[in-house]
């Protein structure tokens, strides 16, 4: 089946590379690499071509409001194949405000042209928080509040995603003492959203979340926070390869000490890897290798992805460790030690055995004489 | 008087080689062998012994329990020249004899325990002694015991050696020697239960009888006295083809029967009081080795009630041993099997730990057969033995 | 002698074991020492990193330990001689829940509790263990030492190890890092501790703190120090947890100067329950009874000589007669 779907999806990817302008073998890899990062079985990269290839591309409407448009910046300097152009043509993206060419009233326009043709089909990626203290004043784009916008472009989409810490829980424009009230998606929504947290969020994991929501037609599972299982499933910690040094008691206790230089593990200078879940250490950032990351290149993890703890904890704060249990190897209060011989053990039974039977002989014996002796006693005795 | 003289010591003569004197040769041997990989490569190399279990076999059985199997001179010269029975002076040497092996050997032993025994003279040194230790109490009063054992045997040595003015001069003062003779040995078989007091809970109740383990371990070690003077005899005479001392040893046993019973008497009321007999009640192994020491200790009793039976060599050969195996299972299991220090520790004398207690024992039996074949430890037979 | 000496003589010794027994009790547990140096271990904060197993290491150049196949990390199952500090683990159930007895887990640290009436300095026949009289800590000297193990033996805690696989072994035990004092270090365990779970300091100061942390209700605030009482580091941010009500080490064994706070039972966290009297007292207490100024050996070895004079005398002439 896989072969057949691969000879398939070959004839299709054909077209997309004719579209693209990219290797054949690239845009091979990149359904390589995205069914890798989605944790799918082999065979699904075959899928995920053909689905990019003649699946009709969603619709997608992108706002921004409290932010930094770093969610922007990284998925543009994404590097698996041109993928600001993969992108743009995986998806159809109808309103991006950083992006487009257009501007003012034509930008608007087009917004609500594209809402209203893809009337509950279409994909809404949020980015950035949404201030709702005093009425939302304090964000207006066209004169309409981000509230307003983001109920008003939601009502009608299929799906809605956060992305970025901002739009996934109010990231760093809420840290205290939040001025503006910036909230996440889904709290101005009062439904749950799909969430991809991160400041600014791995672009693959965005990505990944988008193809599988064309491959599929459903966005990938997620947690009670809304963030897709694949991702954000695990900690930090577990996967942190400085973890060999945690579980070895050696930590950097400063910047630059004899522990750091040598790679050792931050958690004393402040990683949240303990408490945070994100798949930073094995996905990496910058397309150079899972080796580039902030704990890899001596930064303590600062939680961007964990509400509550990005933008939350001081930096330098040492973490909660969410161990979900304890490690297997750690001592138990009781362990098996010391040592037995069986060998000793029938040595000794046979010792005693041996000697309790001399002994009950001799002792037979010596009633025998005995019994003997008192005879032939008798009469001197009297 | 004509009794005494057809009692006086005598060497037995006879032949040194023997199947029996080589078989113990070679398990001595063999333990001399293990022993020197010890010092090679340390105590781990060739016993069991972990941080839960710091003492094993060695110390259980080699100086504790050895020690105790070696009162027969304590007891029999507390009898004789404390108490005055004088018509025991037969058995008081042989039993010294046997004392001394027991107690060089068990001296020896802890050598072979100690991990750093290069500065074992710290014990006795001013500066490095801790007076307050009950090991060093256990110590010094069995060195200083084993020193005048010999000195209470060497009239054996001058009489083999024809030295009659040393055996002299000695003679005024052993009653010294007699008189420390029996005080040491009252001090650390006593002490030797003491040991166990700072062992506190990690005791089982069965056997931490706290300040009454010195009293408890005192009688069980004259009881062992006893008992072992009447297997000696009992073996030698066999082994040896002598008349048996039937009459002395019968009212021995009378003596050592009712210090049993007030042993008994001791043992139980503090088990009642301390109220630690629930434990003898569970299904445990130390409940089931407790039920085996005290058949061994009640057994004598029930054995040995009778004058008739007390007459009676075969039980009164069974009663002693199992008044010994009874003495050794108090220490085993007050050392070894009632000690825990806490969940999860495993101790069995490994192959080679328990050779080295089998070869000590066969070359402090080998050592006595060559000694009451040359010198005079013995009576002399009033008629020749066949 | 009749049979009433031997009777009379009888229960004059029953009655010396029995005025042994009430003196034994004589003797007190000893008092805290004036500047008593300790730990607080507070298995709540505790969060299973083993710095300290890794920094004791290192402090007291010990070697790495290997309980598992890969040898790739020290992994001391228990204290030995190769180890002197330890993180253990109770689990119980899912083992889901912190400091939870049920379906629960938690750590503990085990190393030396620094007794107030050490047993393992009662035991030692040639002062090889030493309890400083200032600070309280308790040193051990491997010169002096005659490697009896009866401080291995003695030990309540299974503290003092052994190397047994050295023909020069020695006891190890933590000495509290006393040699790092002359160059400005405490504790190695405390000094590396992240949490503060370890904390090094006086006596006195650390039941304080003990006290302050029991006292406060769980769940609210709380601001805990690292390292030692006192240092730089002393606003480490937490939460208040819940414990069992037992500063462990208060009273146990009369008292020890590592003292401990955790949300489980402590015996189930390995921790024996114990009298609040040492051994060491009962036992030196029953020593001093029978032997306190060698009155009573010397007073029996003159009872002895005097009988053993007439009985030998005799004896001597009858042998010198036949012989």
């Amino acid at each position: 089946m896989n072969e057949a779907c691969l000879r398939e999806s070959t004839r299709a990817a054909a077209a997309v590379v004719d579209r693209l302008g990219i290797g054949r073998r690239e845009f091979l890899q990149f359904c390589a690499a995205t069914a890798a990062t989605l944790g799918l079985p082999a065979g699904a990269e075959a899928a995920i071509a053909k689905a990019i290839a003649t699946k009709r591309r969603p619709s997608v409407i992108w706002l921004h409001f409290q932010e930094c448009t770093g969610c922007s910046e990284s998925l543009l300097r994404a590097e698996h194949p041109s993928l600001d152009k993969l992108i743009l043509d995986v998806i159809s993206l109808d309103y991006h405000e950083t992006l487009f060419a257009a501007a003012g009233h034509q930008a608007e326009a087009a917004r609500r042209a594209a809402m209203k043709d893809n009337k509950g089909k279409y994909v809404l990626v949020v980015e950035g928080a949404i201030p709702v203290r005093d009425k939302g004043i304090y964000c207006k784009i066209g004169g309409q509040t981000a509230i307003d916008l983001l109920k008003e472009c939601a009502a009608d989409a299929a799906a809605v995603v956060a992305i970025g810490s901002c739009a996934s829980w109010g990231g760093m424009p809420s840290t205290k003492p939040n001025p503006t009230g910036s909230s996440g998606v889904a709290e101005v929504l009062g439904k749950p959203v799909v969430t991809i947290p991160g400041c600014p969020p791995n672009p693959y994991n965005f990505l990944a979340s988008a193809v599988h929501l064309l491959t599929f037609g459903k966005l990938p599972e997620v947690d009670a926070l809304g963030r897709p299982k694949f991702a954000y499933g695990r900690l930090v910690h577990e996967n942190c390869e400085r973890r060999a040094h945690f579980d070895a008691g050696r930590f950097a206790m400063a910047f630059g000490d004899a522990g750091h230089r040598q790679g050792y593990c931050l958690y004393k200078l402040g990683c949240k890897g303990p408490e945070t879940y994100a798949n930073c250490p094995t996905i990496g950032f910058g397309d150079v290798g899972e080796s580039s990351w902030p704990v890899a290149v001596g930064h303590p993890c600062i939680g961007c992805t964990e509400k509550g703890v990005g933008f939350t904890k001081a930096i330098h704060e040492v973490a909660v460790l969410k161990n979900v249990v304890p490690p297997l190897s750690y001592p138990r209060i009781v362990e098996d030690q010391g040592k037995t011989s069986f060998a000793s053990a029938a040595a000794l039974a046979a010792i005693a055995g041996a000697a309790a039977g001399g002994a009950a002989m001799l002792a037979r014996n010596l009633g025998r004489s005995e019994a003997g002796r008192q005879e032939s006693e008798r009469p001197k005795d009297k | 008087m004509a009794e005494h003289a057809a009692n006086a010591p005598a060497p037995l003569g006879g032949r040194l080689l023997t199947p029996v004197t080589l078989v113990l040769a070679v398990l001595a041997a063999v333990a001399g062998v293990i022993l020197l990989y010890r010092f090679f490569y340390g105590l781990g190399a060739v016993t069991n012994l972990s941080d839960g279990y710091p003492w094993g076999i060695w110390i259980a059985y080699d100086v504790v329990i050895g020690s105790a199997l070696a009162c027969g001179g304590y007891a029999m010269a507390l009898l004789v020249y404390i108490f005055n029975r004088g018509e025991y002076h037969p058995l008081v040497r042989p039993a010294l004899l046997a004392s001394l092996f027991g107690y060089t050997l068990a001296g020896a032993s802890v050598i072979f325990d100690l991990g750093r025994w290069w500065n074992v003279w710290h014990i006795f040194w001013p500066g490095y002694a801790q007076v307050n230790s009950v090991m060093f109490e256990v110590a010094v009063c069995i060195t200083a015991y084993i020193v005048v054992m010999w000195i209470e045997f060497a009239p054996t040595f001058f009489e083999k050696f024809g030295m009659r003015d040393a055996r002299r001069k000695l003679s005024r003062v052993l009653f010294v020697f007699v008189a420390l003779g029996v005080l040491l040995p009252s001090m650390h078989q006593s002490s030797l239960g003491s040991l166990l007091v700072i062992f506190g809970r990690q005791i089982h109740p069965l056997w931490q009888s706290g300040w009454l383990l010195p009293l408890m371990y005192l009688m069980t070690a004259v009881l062992l006295g006893f008992a072992v003077v009447i297997f000696e005899s009992t073996l030698a005479s066999t082994a040896f083809r002598r008349s048996m001392e039937a009459d002395l040893l019968a009212r021995l046993t009378r003596l050592m029967v009712w210090l049993l019973a007030a042993y008994l008497v001791v043992r139980v009321a503090d088990l009642v009081v301390r109220g630690a007999l629930d434990n003898a009640f569970a299904f445990t192994i130390e409940a089931v080795m407790f039920w085996l020491e005290m058949a061994a200790f009640v057994l004598p009793l029930v054995l040995l009630g009778t004058q008739a039976a007390r007459r009676d060599p075969s039980k009164r050969f069974i009663g002693a041993v199992a008044l010994m195996a009874g003495g050794m299972l108090l220490r085993i299991n007050g050392f070894l099997v009632g000690y825990q220090t806490g969940d999860g520790w495993h101790y069995f004398p490994a192959l080679p730990e328990l050779l080295v207690t089998v070869g000590l024992i066969a070359f402090e039996v080998l050592a006595y057969i060559v000694f009451v074949r040359t010198l005079p430890v013995l009576p002399r037979e009033a008629a020749p033995a066949k | 002698m009749d049979r009433r000496k031997f009777f009379r003589s009888s229960l004059a010794a029953g009655a010396a074991a029995l005025a042994a027994g009430a003196a034994a009790h004589a003797r007190e547990n000893k008092s805290v020492p004036p500047q008593a140096l300790g730990l607080l271990y507070d298995s709540t904060l505790c969060v299973g990193c083993k710095a300290c197993v890794a920094a004791c290491k290192q402090a007291n150049d010990m070697p790495p330990e290997f309980s598992t196949q890969e040898r790739y990390w020290d992994t001391p199952l228990d204290l030995s001689g190769k180890t002197l500090n330890v993180i253990k683990v109770y689990r119980n159930g899912t083992g889901r829940r912190k400091d939870e007895p049920e379906n629960g887990y938690a750590f503990i640290k085990k190393s030396c509790m620094h007794c107030v009436d050490p047993s393992c300095v009662s035991a030692c026949p040639v002062s090889a263990m030493h309890k400083d009289p200032l600070t309280g800590v308790v040193r051990y000297d491997k010169n002096a030492c005659i490697g009896c193990r009866y401080c291995v033996a003695a030990c309540p805690f299974g503290v003092p190890r052994f190397t047994y696989d050295s023909a020069l072994p020695q006891i190890s035990k933590c000495q509290l890092c006393s040699h790092r004092w002359k160059d400005g270090g405490y504790a190695a365990c405390a000094e590396v501790c992240p949490t503060g779970a370890t904390l090094y300091g006086t006596l006195v100061d650390l039941k304080k703190e003990a006290a302050r942390r029991r006292a406060a209700k769980p769940g609210t605030p709380m601001v805990y120090p690292r390292g030692r009482l006192g240092g730089p580091d002393q606003d480490y941010p937490g939460v208040a947890a819940r414990y069992v009500d037992h500063l462990y080490g208060e009273t146990e064994f009369g008292g020890t100067q590592m003292v401990l706070l955790a949300g489980v039972p402590f015996e189930k966290l390995g921790y024996p329950d114990l009298p609040p009297r040492s051994d060491a007292a009962s036992s030196e207490g029953l020593q001093h009874a029978l032997y306190g100024g060698l009155v009573m050996p010397i007073a029996f070895l003159g009872v002895l000589s005097f009988v053993a004079r007439r009985t030998v005398k005799v004896d001597d002439e009858q042998e010198n007669r036949h012989g």
